[in-house]
C-alpha cells in the first residue's frame, strides 16, 4: 500500500495531504486527552502502536506469487478509535519513508489516508457494528482487522487509478489493474492479520480487563 | 485460551507457507508496491517520478536490517507489555502505571 516517493502527481499529493491533515490533528488531540484523563491506558496505547510496527514490517508471501504486508491498524482502531490510529499509522509511515525508502514524504498524505484513515474507520465501524448486534468480540475483532486491512489496499488501488487512468478504459480499467496487484494479493494477508489480532485480543481479555473496561466506556462517550 | 491461540497461530503460518508450497519455483514473490510502480510505468510511459527518497538503504542487507529493527522494536514493546500485565495479574495486583511519576 506504500505509494512510492514521487509516484503521485504533485496536485494529488497536496490533495491527499490536505484530506489527511485534519484527522492527524483530531487524533493528536484525542491522544492527549485520553492519556491525560486515563494514564493507565498509556502502555496499551504504546502496545497498539507496537503492533502496527510489527505487522507492517512483515512482508508475507501470497497466493498471487507476490509479497505484501498487513497493516496492524485494526487493533488500535477497535481499542482507541480511528483517529488515534491515524496518528500511530503516520508515525510508522514516516519511519518507513525516512529510513527504508518505503513510501515517501510526497506521498505521505495519500498513504496516511489509506492506512491511517480508511482502514481504521472501516475497522472501527465493523467492530462497533458487530458488537452491537451481539455476535461476540472475537468475531467483531476478526472482521474489523481483516476488512480494515483490505480496505486500505482497495483505497491505494483507487488512489493510483485516479492518478493514472488507463488510456483506453479510464479510471475503472486502471482500478481493475491496481486491485489485481494490491487487493487480491492482500486477501490471505488480511485473514492472517484478522487471526493475529484475535490472538492479541484473547491475551488482552485475559490480562488487561481493567484497561479494556476504561476504553469501552470511553468509546461509548465519543468516537 | 492458550490452546485456541496456538491454533490461530498455526493457521497464520499455514497461510504464509501455503503460497510458497503452491507456487514452488515459478513465482518471484516480488513486492506488490514494486509491481504497482511497474503498472504505473505501463499505464503512463511518460510519467517521471518528480521526487526521490532523501536516503535509501545502500543495500538489500541494510534494508532487511532496518525492517528487522522495526519488527524487533514492535515485538519487544508488545512482549514487555504482556509480560508486565501477566506479572501483575498473577501477583493479584491491579493494572496500574507508575510511569506518570
Amino acid at each position: 500500500m506504500h505509494i512510492m516517493e514521487g509516484y503521485l502527481p504533485a496536485g494529488h499529493c497536496i490533495g491527499w495531504a490536505a484530506a489527511s491533515a485534519p484527522f492527524v490533528i483530531v487524533g493528536l488531540r484525542r491522544i492527549t486527552r485520553v492519556v491525560r484523563e486515563h494514564p493507565q491506558v498509556k502502555m496499551l496505547l504504546a502496545a497498539s502502536g507496537a503492533y502496527v510496527f510489527v505487522l507492517s514490517a512483515l512482508k508475507l508471501p501470497s497466493v498471487t506469487g507476490s509479497c505484501s504486508h498487513p497493516t496492524g491498524t485494526g487493533l488500535a482502531a477497535s481499542l482507541f478509535g480511528p483517529t488515534v490510529t491515524t496518528v500511530l499509522s503516520a508515525i510508522v509511515l514516516l519511519f518507513q519513508a525516512l529510513l527504508l525508502a518505503h513510501g515517501g514524504l510526497t506521498t505521505l498524505g495519500a498513504n496516511i489516508f489509506s492506512m491511517g484513515i480508511v482502514g481504521p474507520f472501516v475497522a472501527y465501524g465493523l467492530y462497533r457494528g458487530i458488537q452491537a448486534i451481539g455476535l461476540g468480540s472475537a468475531i467483531a475483532i476478526f472482521t474489523a482487522a481483516t476488512l480494515g486491512d483490505l480496505a486500505t489496499y482497495v483505497t491505494t488501488s483507487f488512489q493510483l487509478a485516479i492518478a493514472f487512468p488507463d488510456p483506453a478504459s479510464g479510471i475503472v480499467g486502471a482500478a481493475v489493474k491496481f486491485l489485481g496487484i494490491f487487493a487480491v494479493t492482500q486477501v490471505p494477508l488480511a485473514i492472517s492479520e484478522g487471526l493475529l489480532t484475535v490472538v492479541v485480543w484473547n491475551l488482552l481479555s485475559k490480562y488487561s480487563k481493567g484497561e479494556l473496561a476504561i476504553l469501552s466506556n470511553l468509546s461509548r462517550k465519543a468516537a | 485460551m492458550m490452546k485456541r491461540n496456538l491454533w490461530l497461530l498455526l493457521a497464520v503460518i499455514a497461510l504464509a507457507v501455503g503460497p510458497l508450497v503452491y507456487h514452488g519455483k515459478d513465482a518471484e514473490f516480488a513486492g506488490s508496491d514494486n509491481q504497482a510502480e511497474q503498472a504505473i510505468t505501463a499505464l503512463d510511459p511518460d510519467y517521471k517520478p518528480w521526487a526521490a527518497p532523501l536516503w535509501e538503504p545502500p543495500s538489500g542487507e541494510i534494508e532487511s536490517l532496518l525492517f528487522a529493527l522495526q519488527a524487533a522494536i514492535g515485538a519487544g514493546l508488545l512482549g514487555y507489555y504482556f509480560g508486565r500485565r501477566r506479572g501483575l495479574a498473577e501477583a493479584g495486583g491491579k493494572p496500574q502505571d507508575h510511569a506518570a511519576h
